[in-house]
């Protein structure tokens, strides 16, 4: 059986409900967009227009939760494969956004350039148990205004799989748009086959910003999901306590459901967050502790009991090089994510408050996901009664190394690492070269990138992308991009 | 030359009733059992230990190469021995004495018949008289001793001593391996070799016997 984690149970989780929309109902939310102030009012949320509240009466988070998808599936680019979002399948994707990269035997990251993402997304195209490409890394050789919009397009010219994205301002979004219905051919082929998840972000305590809330209704109007990413902080810009966060991030996430089933009902959107256990020594956020997973994990239990697929950001790392904390906080972090069933983890790859992005820790995570996935799976019997026959042939044959019910068995239900995780024996490692993780890891970074192909991406697709973003780069004063993928 | 290819083809699919008839068919098509045995038997066990070495393959698919192998020898042995065509060498296997752990050494041993090697296994608990004088009388050209015991593990030394002291030092090579065996203790006790695992057993014992 597949095995379910759970931190609240049923009573505990309708209680935050219940003062999460108690929040919503007299505390109201602050957004910074007079449209969406608009929108609100118009469907009988009372608005405060001097303080920018809203105020969203109980009918109305109930509205938007009975026209909220319960599921939906994200496409790659070619359009052949979908994952679908719901239940308690997961999918990890690589954290975002990171504004430093680190290079192997590094001991300081640096600023990235537009050839990390191009290795980046060569890299990820060929894990196996990330499902998703997140635009992870922000390129810091073009203008900063389209360092959002570079970066799909980077994304949708070097590969396939579905990407997990964001706009950095209301402007972007346009064109980040545009590129997707160019390699979907038209505008209603993207809301058929969604392609990309947009991270839109709440500002803690109980606020939108212009930008985010804007992000969100222009999302719901051309059909891509919307992941909401509510970021409580505990003890600084939300209650220290577990379930007072969750409280919070309850009532933020709620007001992102409301914006966006108002700007289109039946909008798809993940019920996400990366909410943080704030450190009072260092005044930092950190993604590896303890109960900054305790939140994501609760936040999952209360998002699927009003029956969304959920996201978190999770299976990452606070340490600054690929060290054991990096393993030891991202595997805590997966895992946990992976048997909650946790639909879309944000995390592999990251280190450093979400902010440095190690291409051999995003293939070690690879491996993390592994075995993660491979937990979640849980123990299911496999033709394995009677059991006596089975004994009868080991003691007949000595071995099961080539009995039918291994052959069959193995692969389900064995999940074999590749060679970033160290399983030799002690000499067969010494004669392998001794070698580190973090040379593994880099030595299989090397082989991928080596081994990467290019998508089969038709050439006027191809074209029209360049056309876009070259468009898009001129706005800002920029006459070449680093790169047009040839 | 097409059939061999197939009858390669055949032991890296670890298909063995395949690999019987192709041999058969080779035999038929009056093909060297020599050329046969190098070309198909050999060349597609070559193809699959390359394979396991890298993890393309895992070890139940060595094993039923092995036995598509083996499928290929039964019909080939006859003839070989006819032809006077010697096998890649004679290798005597064994757990040395006090050891009951043997899963390891049999896997070597399944490891090297699949690599064409004429394997005797003595089994566990060998004593080291016997292992020595097992392979004086077999010809043997190399003695492969597994232990998993540290308790065991001067057994052995001992089976080095012997041989040396019985002149055949030079002519039996020795190679170790096990758990708690290591290269530092194969030098310790003046053994020719130590294999790390199976695989690398094959490995070694061709070179100790200047076939790699």
């Amino acid at each position: 059986m597949r095995p379910v984690l759970r931190f609240l149970g049923d009573d505990l989780v309708a209680r935050i409900v219940a003062e999460a929309r108690a929040v919503l109902r007299e505390v109201g939310v602050e957004i910074h967009n007079p449209g969406v102030l608009a929108l609100l009012a118009d469907h009988g949320a009372h608005v405060e227009a001097a303080t920018r509240r809203a105020f969203l009466p109980d009918a109305l988070i109930d509205a938007a939760l009975r026209t909220a998808p319960h599921a939906f599936s994200l496409w790659d680019a070619p359009g052949r494969t979908a994952h679908e979002l719901a239940g308690y399948n997961v999918h990890f994707t690589p954290g975002s956004a990171a504004i430093r990269v680190l290079d192997h035997g590094a001991s300081a990251s640096r600023a990235p350039l537009t050839s990390d993402v191009v290795a980046y997304t060569k890299v990820v195209a060929q894990l196996g148990n990330i499902a998703f490409q997140s635009t992870a890394i922000v390129p810091g050789d073009v203008h900063r205004n389209i360092a959002d919009s570079y970066r799909l397009f980077l994304a949708l010219l070097h590969g396939e799989k579905p990407v997990v994205t964001g706009a950095f301002t209301v402007d972007a979004f346009a064109v980040m748009r545009d590129l997707q219905i160019a390699v979907r051919g038209s505008a209603e082929a993207l809301r058929a086959k969604p392609l990309t998840i947009f991270s839109c972000c709440p500002t803690a305590p109980l606020k939108w910003s212009d930008v985010t809330s804007q992000n969100v209704v222009d999302c719901a109007r051309a059909g891509i999901p919307v992941e909401y990413v509510s970021m409580p902080l505990t003890g600084f810009v939300s209650p220290v306590t577990v379930v007072g966060a969750l409280v919070e991030h309850t009532a933020e996430t709620l007001s992102g459901v409301v914006i966006s089933q108002l700007a289109c009902p039946g909008a798809p959107a993940l019920w996400g967050g990366s909410p943080a256990s704030f450190d009072i020594r260092y005044e930092t956020t950190p993604m590896g502790a303890t109960e900054t997973m305790l939140i994501d994990c609760g936040a999952n239990e209360i998002g699927k009991s009003l029956g969304l697929p959920t996201q978190a950001y999770m299976g990452l790392s606070d340490a600054k090089l690929l060290d054991a904390q990096a393993g030891l906080e991202t595997a805590s972090g997966a895992l946990l994510a992976a048997l909650s069933g946790i639909n879309s983890v944000s995390g592999p790859g990251m280190l450093d408050f979400e902010s440095s992005f190690s291409l051999e820790k995003l293939v070690l995570d690879n491996e993390i996901c592994g075995l993660a996935l491979r937990a979640a799976r849980g123990i299911e019997p496999r033709e394995d009664f009677p059991a006596v026959p089975r004994f009868q042939e080991l003691l007949r044959e000595k071995h099961l190394l080539i009995a039918d019910h291994t052959r069959k068995h193995l692969k389900a239900e064995h999940y074999f690492p590749g060679p970033t995780i160290d399983r030799a024996n002690r000499s067969r490692w010494a004669a392998e070269g001794s070698r580190t993780l973090g040379e593994r890891a880099h030595a299989e970074v090397e082989r991928l990138l080596a081994a990467w192909r290019p998508p089969a991406l038709a050439g006027e697709v191809r074209a029209e992308l360049v056309r876009l973003m070259r468009a898009e780069a001129q706005r800002f004063g920029m006459d070449a991009l680093p790169d047009e993928g040839r | 030359m097409p059939p061999l290819t197939d009858l390669a083809d055949a032991v890296i699919r670890g298909d063995h009733p395949q690999a019987g008839a192709l041999t058969r068919e080779a035999i038929r098509l009056a093909i060297e059992p020599k050329t046969i045995l190098d070309d198909g038997l050999i060349a597609g066990m070559t193809v699959v230990g390359d394979r396991f070495r890298v993890h393309e393959i895992f070890l139940p698919d060595v094993l039923l190469a092995a036995k598509a192998m083996y499928a290929g020898m039964d019909e080939l042995r006859p003839l070989l021995i006819r032809d006077g065509v010697p096998s890649l060498g004679k290798i005597v296997i064994g757990s040395v004495k006090g050891d009951l752990h043997d899963i390891g050494k049999n896997l070597v041993g399944i490891m090297l018949k699949g690599a064409g090697f004429d394997v005797i296994d003595l089994g566990h608990d060998v004593a080291p008289e016997a292992m020595v004088r097992t392979a004086k009388e077999q010809g043997a050209a190399v003695i492969g001793m597994s232990a998993l015991l540290t308790t065991t593990m001067p057994v052995m030394g001992e089976v080095v001593s012997r041989l040396k002291a019985e002149g055949m030092g030079g002519t039996v090579r020795t190679v170790v391996g096990g758990a708690p065996v290591s290269e530092a203790f194969a030098r310790e006790i003046g053994a020719d070799a130590y294999a790390f695992d199976a695989g690398n057993a094959v490995d070694v014992v061709k070179t100790l016997v200047g076939r790699r």
